[in-house]
């Protein structure tokens, strides 16, 4: 797994308090990982912090799953 | 009690007679305050009398892009912002049949558009800290109406929806938000009343007085406090009496 995805995870895990392993490709922050509205633009603002990126209020609208993170901030960063 | 120190506090409306008011008590409290308003002048002047801790950030409220930017330089004025006091007010008074869409427009924008785009821009250092406190000061006439007053009295009628919604999105983080809404209080803007509209207004308070800034400071204070952790969504009434919700 690279770099990316391991940093995206371990902000995924302590945020929503989840197992590791239900962080997988597809998991949605809200449907699988329990996160609610507000989480969901904290963990934008937490990837934002961690990679030094910036990330639009339509591009974060996009960003549902881990997968859709790790995918967005390989491409951004 | 009601101890702030090591916090942060805007205030807007600094200039006049409640928002000084408000951030002398802030100030009194251990919290540092950046004094917000159009008129540089008493700002200065309400700084060099609080001394240390006190900050000058001027800012025209019907100005959007100043109004967003407000919050970024008094967090680097002070080094972070955790307390958010939406004071500033304005009254274009007139009966509703010749009420003007530009006084309609200028009350709504400068009460209720730029306390929305404050509050908005306090949200992200407020949820990183998992605290925060948004205390926006309404008005008795937001809940009881007041003929010659249909714009001021639906901005301060917004200000209390927009102040319970955003309680709720926004309550697991630490944020309260609540409002004050005072009655009548002496300032500048009561003293000019003519002396049988002000005998008039006081036969309506149970209390017989006109309440002084420092009794809407003080419910202020309580709100931006850790003693008020549990009261968020409310709206404080200090009003002698005249209006009891």
């Amino acid at each position: 797994m690279s770099d990316i995805a391991d940093r995206v995870k371990k902000i995924v895990v302590e945020h929503l308090s989840v197992d590791e392993d239900k962080v997988v490709e597809g998991a949605s922050f809200i449907d699988d990982l329990g996160a609610d509205s507000l989480d969901t633009v904290e963990l934008v603002m937490a990837f934002e912090e961690e990679f030094g990126i910036e990330i639009p209020d339509d591009a974060a609208e996009t960003i549902q799953s881990f997968g859709d993170a790790v995918k967005f901030i390989t491409e951004a960063a | 009690m009601f101890d702030l120190k090591g916090k942060n506090a805007l205030v807007t409306g600094a200039s006049g007679g409640i928002g000084g008011e408000i951030a002398r008590a802030l100030h009194a409290q251990g919290a540092q305050v950046a004094l917000s308003g159009t008129r540089v002048e008493p700002l200065e002047k309400l700084a060099a009398e609080l001394g240390a801790g006190a900050f000058v950030t001027p800012c025209n409220l019907s100005d959007v892009d100043a109004v967003k930017a407000l919050p970024g330089q008094a967090s680097e004025a002070m080094g972070g912002l955790d307390i958010l006091v939406n004071n500033a007010g304005i009254t274009r008074d007139n009966i509703f049949m010749r009420m003007s869409d530009d006084e309609w427009q200028s009350v709504i924008d400068v009460n209720l558009t730029s306390t929305m785009h404050l509050m908005k821009a306090v949200m992200r250092p407020m949820m990183k800290a998992r605290w925060g406190r948004i205390i926006n000061i309404t008005s008795i006439v937001g809940v009881t109406g007041n003929a010659g007053q249909v714009n001021y009295a639906a901005s301060k009628a917004g200000m209390i929806g927009m102040t319970k919604s955003y309680a709720q999105e926004i309550a697991s983080r630490g944020i309260t938000a609540n409002c004050v809404a005072p009655g009548f209080i002496e300032t500048a803007m009561t003293a000019e009343l003519p002396e049988n509209v002000q005998t008039g207004i006081l036969a309506g308070i149970p209390q017989g007085r006109m309440g002084t800034p420092s009794e809407i400071a003080a419910a202020v204070a309580f709100l931006a406090s850790n003693e008020a952790s549990y009261v968020t969504g409310q709206t404080i009434h200090v009003n002698g009496g005249m209006a009891m919700i």
